[in-house]
């Protein structure tokens, strides 16, 4: 009986601490000088990310939602003369072993990103041409040069190992490895 | 005596908690700042990405995406490159708001904090 208080308590511990802390003050983040003028000045990642689509990992913060659903509307440009490139084609990646195949898609990347952020220096433009594999994310290499640093990362397999094999999702895609995504 | 299982309990369930606490993107940059006897930068990653897409500063600004791998002069700055671009007393704070950019602990190390750090293999 002793016990079972003690593991109520316990649990009751870790959702008030994860609750009340899902953010760190600026002030005991342990990175900023508490004597540090910025402090008090610079907005709290409590108050920014909050009101923000909640996630379970990365910095709890559902990013791609959170965008799409206006909760947010961060500026595609600062200089007027840049065009803004914008794709919404999907790019199946086959070669995954044992887990589901990858579907990548251009849409949520390229809100977010301009296409020489990853072309050509990660991946070829060419479909299929780039050698990719889970080792060298892991290292902070090709995707995991913002997944797992500033994306959702890399504990969340499913987010990105998303397509069982010959599941209608796969099946969409025929023989193809690249299709026009689902407009949204 | 008979507390002792239950303060366990409860010290183990506080150290669980306590490392999911620290879950967002703050990258200190310290490419010159310590070894010219200034505080190192916090970025704060998260803030910025609210306001401005990856591509303002990774492809309009040239920042390379690469904690480190960027060298900012305060030169730069101060002519509206890099940070300069809005930090320039307009947009956002001038370049003479030392403090509130490098605003680090002494001592804190450079790179990517948060997320990367607790987990991935750490060559962030």
């Amino acid at each position: 009986m002793r016990w079972v208080i003690a593991l109520v308590l316990a649990g009751l511990c870790i959702v008030a601490v994860a609750a009340g802390q899902r953010w760190l003050k600026i002030s005991s983040d342990g990175l900023h000088d508490p004597q540090s003028p910025a402090v008090g000045l610079l907005q709290e990642p409590g108050e920014a990310l909050g009101a923000l689509a909640p996630d379970t990992a990365g910095n709890l913060v559902r990013w791609m939602r959170a965008l799409d659903e206006g909760q947010i509307q961060p500026r595609t440009n600062i200089l007027p003369e840049t065009k803004v490139n914008l794709r919404t084609t999907e790019v199946l990646l086959k070669n995954t072993g044992e887990m589901p195949l990858v579907r990548f898609p251009h849409r949520q990347h390229t809100a977010w990103l301009d296409c020489t952020n990853c072309h050509n220096h990660l991946f070829e433009q060419k479909a299929g041409a780039t050698k990719i594999n889970m080792m060298a994310i892991l290292s902070g290499e090709k995707c995991g040069v913002c997944h797992g640093a500033v994306a959702f990362p890399l504990t969340e397999c499913k987010r990105c190992h998303s397509v069982d094999r010959d599941s209608p999702e796969h099946q969409a895609f025929g023989t193809a490895i690249v299709r026009e995504g689902v407009p949204r | 005596m008979t507390l002792t299982p239950r303060a366990l309990v409860l010290a183990l369930g506080l150290a669980v908690a306590l490392p999911v606490a620290a879950e967002y993107g703050d990258v200190v940059l310290d490419r010159n700042s310590t070894q010219q006897g200034m505080r190192a930068v916090v970025f704060p990653h998260w803030f910025h990405r609210i306001r401005y897409r990856c591509k303002v500063c990774h492809s309009e600004l040239g920042f390379k995406m690469r904690a480190g791998a960027n060298l900012v002069q305060m030169n730069d700055i101060i002519e509206g490159k890099f940070c300069g671009m809005c930090h320039n007393g307009q947009v956002a704070w001038a370049p003479d708001r030392c403090d509130l950019c490098h605003s680090a602990k002494p001592g804190v190390t450079a790179g990517i904090k948060g997320s990367a750090e607790t987990k991935g293999p750490g060559k962030w």
